[in-house]
């Protein structure tokens, strides 16, 4: 038999979570928390497996091709296992006044990655403004926002990635 | 510059940085909730009235006012209203939204307490572009103080009236801050924006009336009951009330959120010692892009203009979101054009055709002349391309669904019409002329 998509703590999490979105929704749009769902499955497995998909579909009673839609269509969900550092650097105007570029650079460098590539350990993307324009260059490693960054703040916050 | 820019007294910055500035404990000794208690005693419709009075303006980007958009609300709909808080705040150069759901997060859930009662609504979601985690702590944790406060929930600070208020993370699209694609994304859905009208109060969520205000505009709110209508009108100019933030970012010395009245200019954000410090040494201003990365940029002999609606509309750009990105002389203008170009192809939903094929063939266009490929009528077929997906001046003249379309065409046409002969030097010389310096190398990565 093939393997759980859960361990019974993880199931227990996720029923919860579940109840506790449809409970945010008029009885008859139970559909409206596809997003909340969807970020409940990555956080539980780190990514979204497609019999996680087609579980949420269910418990929304939607099609499974609607949840593989929507999942599809935002980038902040994995369709396919990361690594296990996320790492998304801003490289939008206001970020590569400030080196933005160069920083990248500097990652693809030491970890052995272009932008767009994973191993894993790491996947490194290239994004978009991450509302962090201020305190540039930022980057977010699995969510965790960095700013003001400078190689010696990088070089530390690397440090501590095991 | 020393400081002479007019000091103003701020209002929603006015705790950040404090010890604990984001508890219910520290918003209520500021005299926090009071506003709602005041706006309670009165009939939802002098609330509306008095935000109508207040000439407060939207600070989502369109700067619809506010009061007449509550205004648009069908009074006897025997459908549930809702209302939705624009927390998206992706348009770039903008980051003044994440520091209030940080720094203050009960200003703006006191601004929905209010809005809910003057509207009827008894369920509002508050919708957080999906990298804000820890805006989206700070804020889920207020929300259930304001629960525990009696706040949310059955009554609203004792008066019956059912207000529940949910925190929604969206997923990583710009499009999802469009008013129509937060909507469908509410539901469940992709980010695609609807046909407009009908407009989101008569037909929005779950096909019911819906507002959608942004962060800000929430949190500016109580503000107009604390200090009376006309008070907060008066801090600003005769169309805009009250004050606003305004992000402050790229080559300039102290970048950061400021607090600024209406009548702020742009120079003296940048250069006041209150505000930007000025640039780094040597540096000149080139560039300005005074209200997110879509607005029309302002050339340096333009910046003696206020940060405000009416004001720049004047020069035939807009307030926007406020995000005003400076770029110094030594950053060259086809490789900045071309990474906003490329934001926009990235992130249009796909739904037109105009956007969905235009945006990535400006961003064509301007790699090939920033690589040193342009051929003469390069720029000819740029200013085409914009065009077809909106031609420009005024703003506003989009072939488009949604308005995407336009932000992606404006920066093409400002910038072309300001900075042509950089264009044309890259071309002639079959280089950029900035070498493989482009970003004017600034900074600790320079
Ligand atoms: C492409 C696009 C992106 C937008 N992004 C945002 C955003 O991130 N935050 C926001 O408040 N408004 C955004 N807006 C504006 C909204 O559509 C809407 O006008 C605003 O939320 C209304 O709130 P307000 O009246 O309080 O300003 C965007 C508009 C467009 C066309
Ligand atoms: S203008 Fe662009 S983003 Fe807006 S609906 Fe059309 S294709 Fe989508
Ligand atoms: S440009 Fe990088 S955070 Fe905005």
């Amino acid at each position: 038999m093939a393997e759980p998509l859960f361990t019974s703590e993880e199931q227990k999490k996720f029923d919860a979570g579940i109840a506790e979105i449809i409970s945010h929704y008029p009885p008859d749009r139970k559909s409206a928390g596809m997003l909340p769902a969807l970020r409940l499955l990555q956080e539980i497995k780190g990514w979204l497996p497609p019999e996680g998909l087609r579980l949420v579909a269910k418990h929304l009673e939607v099609t499974p091709e609607r949840a593989m839609e929507v999942a599809s269509f935002y980038v902040m969900y994995h369709l396919k296992k990361p690594g296990k550092y996320v790492i998304d650097v801003c490289t939008n105007l206001s970020c590569s006044l400030w080196g933005a570029e160069k920083m990248l650079a500097y990652l693809e460098e030491k970890l052995g990655l272009k932008a767009g590539e994973a191993n894993e350990k790491f996947t490194l993307r290239e994004t978009e403004c991450l509302a962090s324009c201020g305190t540039a260059p930022c980057l977010q490693i699995n969510e965790d926002h960095h700013e003001s960054l400078t190689q010696a703040k990088l070089d530390a916050i690397l440090a501590r990635l095991s | 510059m020393a400081s002479t820019a007019k000091t103003i007294e701020p209002i929603i910055s006015a705790a950040w940085g404090k010890p604990q500035s984001w508890t219910l404990d520290s918003y209520r000794k500021r005299g926090g909730y009071e506003a709602l208690k005041k706006a309670l005693q009165l009939e939802p419709a002098a609330i509306i009235d008095e935000v109508k009075k207040s000439n407060l303006r939207g600070r989502g980007g369109a700067g619809f006012p506010t009061g007449l958009k509550w205004s648009f609300v069908p009074k006897d709909s025997p459908k549930p209203k809702y209302l939705a808080v624009n927390g998206d705040e992706s348009e770039p150069g903008t980051f003044k939204d994440r520091y209030i759901l940080e720094d203050d997060p009960h200003m703006m859930l006191e601004g929905i307490a209010i809005a809910a009662y003057a509207l009827g609504v008894h369920t509002c979601y508050v919708y957080l572009r999906g990298e804000f985690k820890f805006p989206a702590e700070r804020t889920q944790a207020a929300i259930d103080e304001a629960y525990k406060a009696g706040i949310f929930g059955k009554t609203v600070l004792g008066k019956d009236f059912e207000l529940n208020c949910y925190l929604v993370r969206g997923a990583g699209a710009y499009i999802c801050g469009e008013e129509t694609a937060l909507l469908e994304s509410l539901e469940g859905k992709k980010g695609w924006p609807r046909l407009k009208p009908p407009f989101p109060a008569v037909v929005g969520l779950f096909g019911c009336p819906t507002v959608v205000n942004n962060v800000e505009t929430l949190a500016s709110v109580p503000a107009v009951f604390q200090q009376g209508a006309d008070a907060y009108a008066k801090l600003g100019t005769d169309k805009s009330g009250g004050t606003r933030l305004v992000c402050l970012s790229g080559t300039v010395n102290r970048p950061g959120v400021y607090e600024v009245s209406m009548f702020t200019t742009l120079a003296e954000l940048i250069y006041d010692d209150k505000y930007g410090r000025g640039m780094p040494a040597g540096r000149k201003v080139k560039a300005v892009i005074p209200g997110g990365s879509s607005a029309p940029v302002l050339g340096a002999d333009e910046l003696d203009v206020a940060m405000e609606f009416e004001a720049l509309k004047v020069k035939q750009t807009m307030a926007g979101s406020g995000g005003v990105i400076v770029m110094d002389d030594a950053t060259c203008m086809v490789r900045s054009l071309w990474r906003v170009a490329r934001f926009y192809a990235e992130e249009s939903c796909g739904q037109c055709t105009p956007c969905r094929e235009g945006t990535p063939w400006q961003t064509r266009l301007l790699r090939k002349i920033e690589e040193g490929r342009g051929e003469p009528g390069d720029i000819d077929m740029l200013s085409n391309v914009a065009s077809s997906i909106a031609p420009y001046p005024p703003i506003g003249l989009g072939n488009t669904i949604c308005a995407l379309g336009d932000a992606a065409a404006l920066p093409t046409h400002s910038f072309l019409m300001r900075f042509r002969d950089e264009f044309e030097a890259h071309i002639r010389e079959h280089r950029c002329p900035f070498g493989d310096k482009p970003w004017g190398s600034f900074g600790d990565w320079s």
